[in-house]
């Protein structure tokens, strides 16, 4: 599996990259600036979605006390920091030459950044525990925690962003050209791949890892090498 | 021999932990220190323009009694699970989450309540005017026992843990942003003019919710801690 | 009334033991043995419902720990390798709410003479912290003498204790299973109950 989906990743980054870069017209108000978007939306979008995902597995894992869930909630936690983390980065990019600033206090940026931070103290939190399965039951909780604050965060951040600032500088979705909606979703879509190939692999890496004495990994082809 | 009731337990550990926290009073006093050195710092920081300290005033005060109260959280639960008291307080024929939430009081007692009383003085070095002052005790006092429930998970969750106070305000500190927006906006509210009822509302529905959920929660995390 | 089926217990990745079973009636004394290491604690807090077992089951009157909850938590009273007490307080105090966690409501009388029971007369209102490490195992064993708990669960309780307190500990438990109690417990030590049958597990 893993190959299949790193191998789609791939092809799709190319197909996706060529569509941003020579087919997607440039953009009347943002010009050239706005191709930055084809890495910034898919990141955002996933890194929203790679949470809920890793809250639902903790929670099936720390209801039904299934390994298997416990396990593919921490592999996903690296890759959603990371993806939240391009997605600030590329907003910083993008904000520049837009707003005229790195960094503004928008209601998204921040909400990004607090998800960025309860990703880091999900991955703190596990890897400070020794015992894998109450680092697997604690962390779990966290994670349904945090999924649980998000949108009181979210809202609450709006609120404070309306009152401190009026309207900021919003991104209004005219009528978006063809080429740029399918270069755009085809990003989104290898970004996906991406996610869950890196996914899986991290958590084949944990199974062997944690199944270490196991009868059944040590007569794998790959160990005995 | 007579059996103890629900609310007779909640008594009793709030009343151990208060006595506890007053034979060690040193701890208490430090929480209350710090909170009051953070707030000073910062006219030493950006300079003694009123005009601009009295708009900074309710932000700096919130941020203050956030970090004051992170400081306090490591000895919700420590000293008893050290000890071994912990365990004992798992294995009363009562609900742990009724325990849990007693103990939540007590801390708060202990480390939010001086800060409610401390923080108009603290205004007051910020000129801050008598009507904002209230607003920002009522602010206080309902935003002040949230950052405690929200605490007790993060201390529960990391109890025991090595490095366990920087790891707890890693994982306590972002949940806490909505208390610390419609906190200091409550106090904002009223100094720029209009009223601070519905900040107050929100605060109070949070309130409510942490209430019911975090007690719970805390007594999962224990259960999971203590394993 | 206590039965323990096919029981296996982990710490972290490490399997200590498995397929452990045993039964336990009224008037019954069992003592467990094992090196160290071998999951003695790790089995007396599975009991306690502390640990999640990794396979079998623990049933109390024939139903399961797990949902019994509060029911058997009543019934039962755990002393583990800390004495749960608090340096702050004195003797007198600390068995208060000891007493009180488990769910007694005793007065004051009844803590002395638990105290005095337990050779600590004359050292009821003294801070816990100025007694020697065998006085302080004195007074958490106190707490068996103000419940009523049926089922002892008792870790290591001879440790720091000198031959008379050793000797008042065997008392304690002869009494209490001449009325109809059961005790479990971890030592070292010998420990002989006159009159009663000890039972022995062991644990490899």
């Amino acid at each position: 599996m893993v190959p299949w989906f790193s191998w789609s990743a791939a092809i799709l980054f190319v197909v996706g990259l060529y569509v941003s870069f020579f087919v997607a017209p440039t953009d009347s108000q943002q010009s050239e600036a706005y191709r930055i978007m084809f890495i910034h939306v898919p990141a955002s979008i996933l890194s929203m979605f790679i949470y809920l995902v890793m809250a639902g597995y903790a929670a099936l894992g720390l209801i039904f006390n299934t390994r298997l869930s416990s396990m593919m909630a921490s592999a996903l936690a690296p890759t959603g920091a990371l993806l939240a983390f391009l997605s600030l980065w590329t907003g910083a990019l993008w904000g520049k030459p837009m707003w005229g600033a790195w960094w503004v206090w928008d209601a998204r940026l921040t909400s990004e950044l607090i998800l960025l931070f309860l990703y880091l103290g999900f991955i703190a939190l596990h890897a400070s525990i020794d015992d894998p399965r109450r680092a697997d039951r604690a962390s779990a909780l966290l994670a349904i925690i945090g999924s649980v604050n998000v949108p009181i965060i979210y809202f609450s951040v709006q609120w404070w962003n309306t009152l401190h600032q009026g309207a900021t500088v919003k991104f209004t979705g005219t009528s978006m050209h063809v080429a740029m909606q399918q270069g755009m979703y085809t990003m989104l879509l290898a970004v996906w791949l991406y996610a869950i190939a890196v996914s899986l692999l991290r958590v084949r890496c944990i199974i062997l890892e944690r199944e270490c004495k196991a009868q059944w990994v040590s007569e794998l082809v790959e160990v005995r090498r | 021999m007579n059996k103890l009731s629900l609310i007779g337990l909640l008594s009793l550990v709030i009343r151990r932990d208060l006595v506890l926290a007053m034979r060690r009073r040193a701890d208490v006093l430090t929480t209350l220190i710090f909170f009051v050195i953070v707030v000073s710092l910062f006219p030493l920081g950006v300079g003694p323009e009123m005009d601009m300290l009295r708009k900074m005033a309710p932000g700096v005060v919130w941020v203050a009694a956030l970090l004051a109260s992170m400081l306090s959280l490591g000895r919700m639960f420590s000293a008893d699970y050290l000890d071994g008291t912990l365990e004992q307080m798992m294995l009363v024929p009562q609900s742990l989450s009724a325990l849990v939430l007693a103990k939540i009081l007590a801390h708060w007692m202990v480390s939010g309540l001086p800060l409610v009383i401390m923080a108009p003085v603290l205004g007051l070095q910020f000129d801050m005017s008598a009507q904002a002052l209230w607003v920002l005790i009522a602010a206080l006092l309902l935003g002040t026992p949230i950052l405690s429930m929200i605490g007790a998970v993060g201390a529960a969750l990391t109890l025991g843990l090595r490095g366990g106070g920087a790891l707890v305000s890693l994982l306590v500190l972002p949940l806490c942003i909505p208390v610390l927006i419609f906190g200091a906006g409550a106090v904002e509210a009223v100094v720029s003019g209009t009223s601070a009822g519905s900040h107050l509302a929100l605060l109070g529905a949070l309130l409510l919710v942490a209430l019911v959920f975090t007690p719970w929660v805390t007594a999962l995390a224990l259960r999971i801690s203590m394993e | 009334m206590l039965e323990v089926s096919n029981l296996a217990c982990s710490r972290g990745d490490h399997l200590l033991f498995s397929d452990l079973n045993f039964s336990l009636s009224a008037g019954e004394l069992l003592q467990v043995q094992g090196a160290n290491g071998s999951g003695k604690t790790s089995l007396l807090r599975t009991l306690c419902g502390f640990m999640m077992p990794v396979a079998g089951e623990i049933c109390w009157r024939g139903q399961n720990i797990r949902e019994l909850g509060n029911t058997f938590y009543a019934e039962m009273i755990y002393l583990g390798h800390l004495n749960a007490i608090k340096d702050e307080l004195n003797a007198l105090e600390n068995l208060r709410i000891s007493a009180g966690l488990a769910g007694c409501k005793v007065d004051d009388k009844q803590v002395i003479a638990a105290l005095r029971r337990m050779g600590l007369r004359g050292r009821e209102t003294l801070p816990v912290k100025v007694l020697s490490q065998g006085q302080r195992r004195r007074v958490a064993l106190a707490r068996l003498l103000l419940s009523n708990a049926s089922l002892w669960i008792l870790d290591e309780p001879l440790t720091a204790l000198d031959v008379g307190a050793v000797g008042l500990m065997q008392e304690l438990i002869g009494e209490h299973l001449l009325s109809n109690g059961m005790v479990i417990y971890t030592t070292h030590q010998p420990l002989e109950v006159v009159g009663v049958a000890t039972r022995w597990l062991a644990l490899s």
